[in-house]
């Protein structure tokens, strides 16, 4: 496909009709809780747009961002990459290797300075000058900051990039730190997960491609459409909550009949993300639904908040000795407290 | 860490401590205290039932003074039993307990609680202006028994802003909640609310008194 064509005209040469467009666009304003009268806008924006260029590196990361993003059925990963962005570098999904991948890198960065969409996943490691992670020779901290030059804007896909997410956990071995430690000078969009939802990549990647401005973003520089609620406040288990019913383990009476799993860890009340409403696999399912509580992969330090299974209102810690060591010395002061109290009243006794 | 991190963690387990050790230093120390020995016959043996007896007529208004307690108890009454269902009746605070004791039970359904909470907080705040407009409790009170109300308010009110996400973030609301919990905890033993303790202790000793000589109850 041509860079300079419009999205629209590339779709009608490939024969998507201009119905299927405008579905397309309903569907998406639909999932970015877009009022209806806003897909008409939506498909009026992407059918003027140009494909941008996208650079996506990836650092100390699983790939699993990127196996969500295959995964994204609105807009499919084809779709995305095919016709509505022009995916000049990543890793995983590009054919070349090697020097030529890096030389493709460059000409695009090059071709695009100042234009470019930046996609980073994984967090970027800062020991040892970034010699941890490296890639044909360069350090990740060394080619965010070279690339993040001539980005327009920098969208950090999954908790790594997002929040510095398993590498950074304690103790952080690599000195892992997210995209926004390392860059300041340039709008940061950060859509966190472990993986993320892929139509929530694709849509923010769609609006960005629509309106040519990030969208609203909450503290954490997350969009608010998609991050705006808790997992806990848009559960289908929610009633079950107030009702005070809760499984109390996973294969109870209380998890078959779908109740809470709040008592069983679930970290939903304090996890912003769309699971709960977009879901995954073609809204077919969320862990929440599939048994299991939310281990609050969305949120920064998720790995270091204490156990996936110990429920919020309970101690991070599991060690009595302190306690104990509180009452002892309660019980040693009282001793003292009343010998000297007794000896006090045996002299004031003994002078009358 | 974070701020709930933080409330969960070492905040948590510091106010616990303190809590702790305030309440087994202050109780330790004053049932070891040294009594005066009583040489006269008792009326009554034993005397530990009129401890019981004690404790609970004690808790009800006397009917001569009815007409002039009736409002300040009520209130008392909707306060201290609201702030029992809260505590022991919102299933997350029912497994904080778990986690400590091992102890659990059935919780309550969140809309109960809150009315509780709701109801809790509206008479502790009319406490507080009658303690403030009332000329005898005015001059009786200190900086104890202002502080004291503060540490208990705060939990029930960040409680119920956490509830109905109001405020800041439910997370840091939340951690806001904890973390008055626990200045409460930390509170407790050295200000006027020991009387959670201590009103078994001086109400029994007195009834145990009262039976020993032979008093009516």
């Amino acid at each position: 496909m041509n860079d300079d064509q419009t999205l629209e005209q590339a779709l009608l040469r490939q024969g998507v009709s201009r119905r299927a467009f405008l579905k397309y666009c309903a569907a998406l304003a639909s999932l970015m809780a877009m009022p209806a009268s806003a897909a008409p806008a939506l498909a009026e924006g992407l059918a003027k747009a140009r494909r941008p260029a996208v650079i996506w590196l990836s650092f100390q990361e699983c790939t699993g961002c990127t196996e969500s993003l295959t995964r994204s059925f609105y807009p499919t990963l084809e779709t995305l990459i095919f016709n509505m962005l022009s995916l000049d570098y990543h890793e995983t999904l590009m054919a070349a290797a090697g020097f030529q991948a890096e030389a493709a890198r460059e000409a695009a960065m090059a071709r695009n300075h100042g234009k470019y969409l930046l996609v980073v996943d994984g967090s970027v490691s800062t020991g040892l000058d970034g010699s941890y992670s490296t890639v044909a020779g360069h350090a990740n901290v060394d080619t965010l900051k070279r690339a993040a030059q001539g980005a327009a804007a920098i969208v950090a896909v999954g908790t790594c990039s997002s929040f510095g997410g398993i590498p950074k956990a304690n103790p952080n071995p690599t000195a892992a730190r997210p995209v926004s430690d390392i860059v300041h000078d340039k709008p940061i969009i950060n859509i966190s997960g472990c993986p993320p939802i892929p139509e929530v990549i694709t849509g923010v990647l769609a609006q960005y491609l629509t309106f040519g401005a990030i969208p609203e973003l909450d503290e954490h520089r997350r969009p608010r459409i998609f991050y705006g609620n808790t997992i806990h406040d848009r559960c289908y288990r929610r009633p079950f909550y107030d009702q005070g019913k809760f499984a109390k383990t996973f294969d109870d009476e209380g998890a078959r009949n779908g109740w809470c799993l709040y008592e069983l860890g679930c970290k939903g009340p304090t996890t912003y993300n769309a699971c709960a409403t977009v879901k995954w696999n073609e809204a077919t399912s969320f862990p929440i639904q599939s048994g299991h509580g939310c281990l609050g992969c969305s949120e920064p330090d998720f790995w270091d908040k204490g156990s996936f299974y110990k429920p919020l209102s309970t101690p991070t810690w599991s060690d009595r000795a302190p306690l104990a060591a509180g009452a002892v010395g309660g019980l040693a002061l009282g001793v003292a407290a009343a010998a000297v109290a007794r000896h006090r009243q045996k002299r004031i006794t003994e002078e009358q | 860490m974070d701020l709930l991190s933080f409330a969960r963690g070492p905040a948590l387990q510091w106010a616990l401590v303190i809590f702790l050790l305030g309440v087994v230093w202050r109780l330790t120390g004053i049932l070891l205290l040294g009594r005066a020995p009583d040489y006269s016959e008792p009326r009554n043996a034993p005397a530990w039932p009129g401890a019981f007896k004690l404790i609970l007529t004690r808790s009800w208004p006397k009917r001569e003074f009815a007409a002039r307690t009736a409002f300040g108890e009520t209130m008392s009454y909707v306060f201290h039993i609201g702030l029992a269902i809260v505590v022991l009746g919102f299933a997350p605070h029912i497994l904080l307990i778990q986690s400590l004791t091992g102890l659990s039970w059935p919780g309550l359904p969140t809309g109960l609680v809150t009315l509780s909470a709701a109801l809790t907080a509206g008479a502790l705040a009319v406490l507080l202006v009658r303690r403030l407009m009332h000329p005898v409790l005015r001059l009786i009170s200190n900086f104890d028994d202002y502080f004291s109300w503060l540490v208990v308010m705060l939990p029930v009110v960040t409680g119920l802003m956490a509830t109905a996400h109001a405020g800041p973030r439910y997370e840091t609301m939340l951690a806001v909640h904890i973390l008055s919990a626990e200045l409460m905890l930390a509170w407790l033993p050295f200000g006027k609310l020991m009387h959670s303790f201590l009103v078994f202790v001086s109400r029994g000793t007195t009834g145990a008194l009262f039976t020993r000589k032979g008093a009516a109850l």
